[in-house]
């Protein structure tokens, strides 16, 4: 797997169909204050990519940037592109509908937020959103993506049952099945194992390599080893700076800059 | 940067210190705790002896015939029929008009307004500001606004109107309690797959906070039950011995409106007219009618303390 994605990386040609997303110069305002500094960076389709760095560098930010969930409060500001390829569209464009960026792009939260409505009602509602009401095809939707959460097992005998009901982590996983569920063409996640146990979170993890095949991956962590689990690149921020990119692998091992390596050997943050 | 501070001297206690300080707080405490359960006795002993009186003289009112008689000359016949039908039909109207402006104006107010402009701040506060206005103004309002303008006449539309004005801004200050009380992370969620800002308000922001407006909607109408200025200064009448006419028909189109425009009285101002009478006899009657009024509104409120049970049962955020 590693070494598949570093002879990728390595090799110079930007060919388009590789990557899903590229971020040019982003900057992002709450307000006046200048969260996001100057990002670069690209996506490459079908990997998973780690968002790690200290409290406060501005990984949810840059996260919540993708499917313009910033638009929903006053004051905020983005500056830059965030290009979805291959249809080479600038999600961060007033002129894109962030409802629109929302439906091609899923989130999971760091806190598991289902819905107070039924296991089966939870995993429908993106595609009720989507006008979906045909209740065989809801269905069946449903049942593929409790599947692909790795959650079908556990729920299957009881769909009508609030999802209140369920366990931290299998809340977890019915939040990744809700957005699976339409089929997202990257998935964001914003540390979706902090409120969980190991246990929980291993099985997180699992999903999250079982699932690269049919999306793209944008993961924030805390867990340095989470990341170096889960994630094909890296990318640690400091202060609103990306101060470091690339193959996770190669991040960890011989970082190039000082700040990375400091924060990586856990001589701060 | 280079003078440092003398770090303070250390603030740990020896334990008789500490015995000490606990001894001091605790006395404090009880003083406290002896003066709130005096007051609050106080409140409760009045409220009991009221109530008592009230159920003494009024108990022996308390028939069948007290319910379905007009009031009368004789106190012993005099029954409460037109006033709690009356009663009963402005409070329809009063929902019907108070619901879903309460409700919408609401939801408007924490969804829509945007944040931080000004007409979302000079609405903000003359809601604010309407729920202490005294009823009476708002019978002068109705008097000059639906009585001679709309010219609705001293009728049960403007009676029911007057009191939705009354009561809209407990409820759109229940709703919006009831709105916000729905965390960030379930709008997110919402936000997150996909819906719009109308689907996220129908399907998900309204459903959950259902029972605290429910609630809200609830003590509204307990409070306009028991108004009486405001309805006095809209022209209802004291005595009535009828009925207004049915809603319902046996010819199409079966719902009939006349209702609306008919001369009404309400159950307070019937304990007003009894009250006010010299004969002695009819303040039984007074006291009966205030049984009936005081038990629907503590009907209504616990409906909604049982509403408000049932779905903090069901939705643990
Ligand atoms: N709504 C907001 N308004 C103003 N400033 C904010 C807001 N949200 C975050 N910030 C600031 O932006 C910076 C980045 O915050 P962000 O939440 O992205 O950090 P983070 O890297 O996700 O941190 P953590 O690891 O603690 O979640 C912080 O300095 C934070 O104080
Ligand atoms: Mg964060």
């Amino acid at each position: 797997m590693v070494t598949s994605s570093q002879a990728r990386a390595a090799t110079p040609a930007v060919e388009t169909q590789h990557y899903k997303a590229e971020v040019r110069n982003l900057n992002f305002y709450y307000g006046s204050f200048h969260s996001l500094k100057n990002i670069s960076f690209k996506l490459e389709a079908n990997k998973a990519t780690a968002l790690i760095g200290p409290s406060g560098c501005g990984k949810s930010t840059l996260l919540r940037c993708f499917n313009r969930l910033h638009d929903l409060y006053p004051g905020n500001r983005y500056e830059g592109s965030i290009v979805l390829l291959p249809d080479n569209v600038n999600i961060l464009d007033r002129k894109v509908d962030p409802i629109e960026v929302r439906m091609r792009i899923g989130m999971v939260f760091q806190k598991p937020n289902p819905f107070p409505k039924s296991i089966f009602e939870n995993v429908a509602y993106g595609l009720r959103v989507r006008g979906m009401n045909n209740k065989t095809e809801l269905a069946d939707r449903v049942e593929a993506a409790l599947k692909g959460a790795a959650l079908w097992e556990e729920v299957n005998h009881r769909l009508d049952d609030l999802a209140f009901n369920l366990s931290g982590g299998q809340q977890q996983r019915l939040c990744i099945a809700r957005a699976l569920a339409t089929d997202p063409e990257i998935l964001l996640f914003d540390e979706p194992t902090s409120a969980l146990d190991p246990i929980a979170t291993s099985s997180i993890e699992e999903l999250i390599q079982d699932i690269k095949h049919k999306v793209t991956i944008l993961i924030v962590t805390h867990n340095m080893q989470q990341a170096a689990r889960v994630s094909d690149y890296t990318a640690y921020m400091y202060l609103g700076d990306l101060i470091e990119f690339g193959v996770t692998s190669e991040l960890f091992v011989k970082p190039k800059d000082k700040r990375t390596e400091d924060y990586i050997t856990g001589r701060f943050g | 940067m280079n003078t440092e501070k003398p770090s303070p001297p250390s603030a740990r206690l020896d334990a008789a210190a500490i015995a000490e300080l606990i001894r001091t707080g605790k006395r404090k405490e009880l003083v406290f705790a002896i003066l709130g359960v005096f007051c609050l006795a106080i409140a409760i002993l009045t409220l009991t002896a009221a109530f008592l009186s009230l159920l003494l003289d009024g108990w022996s009112r308390i028939r069948p015939e007290f319910f379905v008689n007009f009031p009368s000359r004789r106190a012993a016949e005099a029954g409460i029929l037109s006033a709690w039908v009356g009663s009963f039909m402005v409070l329809i109207v009063t929902m019907v008009a108070a619901v879903p402006l309460g409700v919408g104006a609401a939801i408007y107010l924490e969804e829509y307004g945007q944040k931080g402009g000004w007409i979302k701040d000079v609405i903000e506060i003359n809601v604010t500001n309407l729920a202490g206005v005294p009823s009476i103004i708002y019978g002068l309002l109705a008097l000059g606004l639906f009585v001679y303008y709309f010219k609705f006449g001293q009728s049960v539309l403007s009676a029911g109107l007057t009191l939705a004005l009354l009561i809209l801004p407990i409820v759109i200050v229940a709703t919006r309690e009831a709105l916000r009380s729905v965390p960030v992370h379930i709008r997110e969620a919402a936000y997150g797959v996909g819906a719009t800002r109308w689907q996220m308000v129908s399907q998900h922001l309204v459903p959950y906070s259902a029972g605290g407006i429910l609630t809200g909607i609830i003590i509204g109408l307990a409070r306009a039950i028991g108004e009486t200025a405001p309805v006095i200064t809209i022209g209802a009448l004291t005595f009535i011995a009828f009925l207004p006419p049915s809603p319902i028909s046996t010819e199409p189109p079966f719902l009939n409106f006349d209702w609306l425009f008919s001369p009404f009285t309400v159950l307070p101002i019937q304990m007003f007219n009894w009250v006010s009478r010299p004969d002695s006899s009819f303040h039984a009657s007074a006291a009966g009618a205030g049984l009936v009024l005081l038990a629907m509104c503590l009907a209504m409120n616990a409906l909604a303390i049982y509403i408000r049970y049932q779905v903090r049962k069901k939705i643990k955020w």
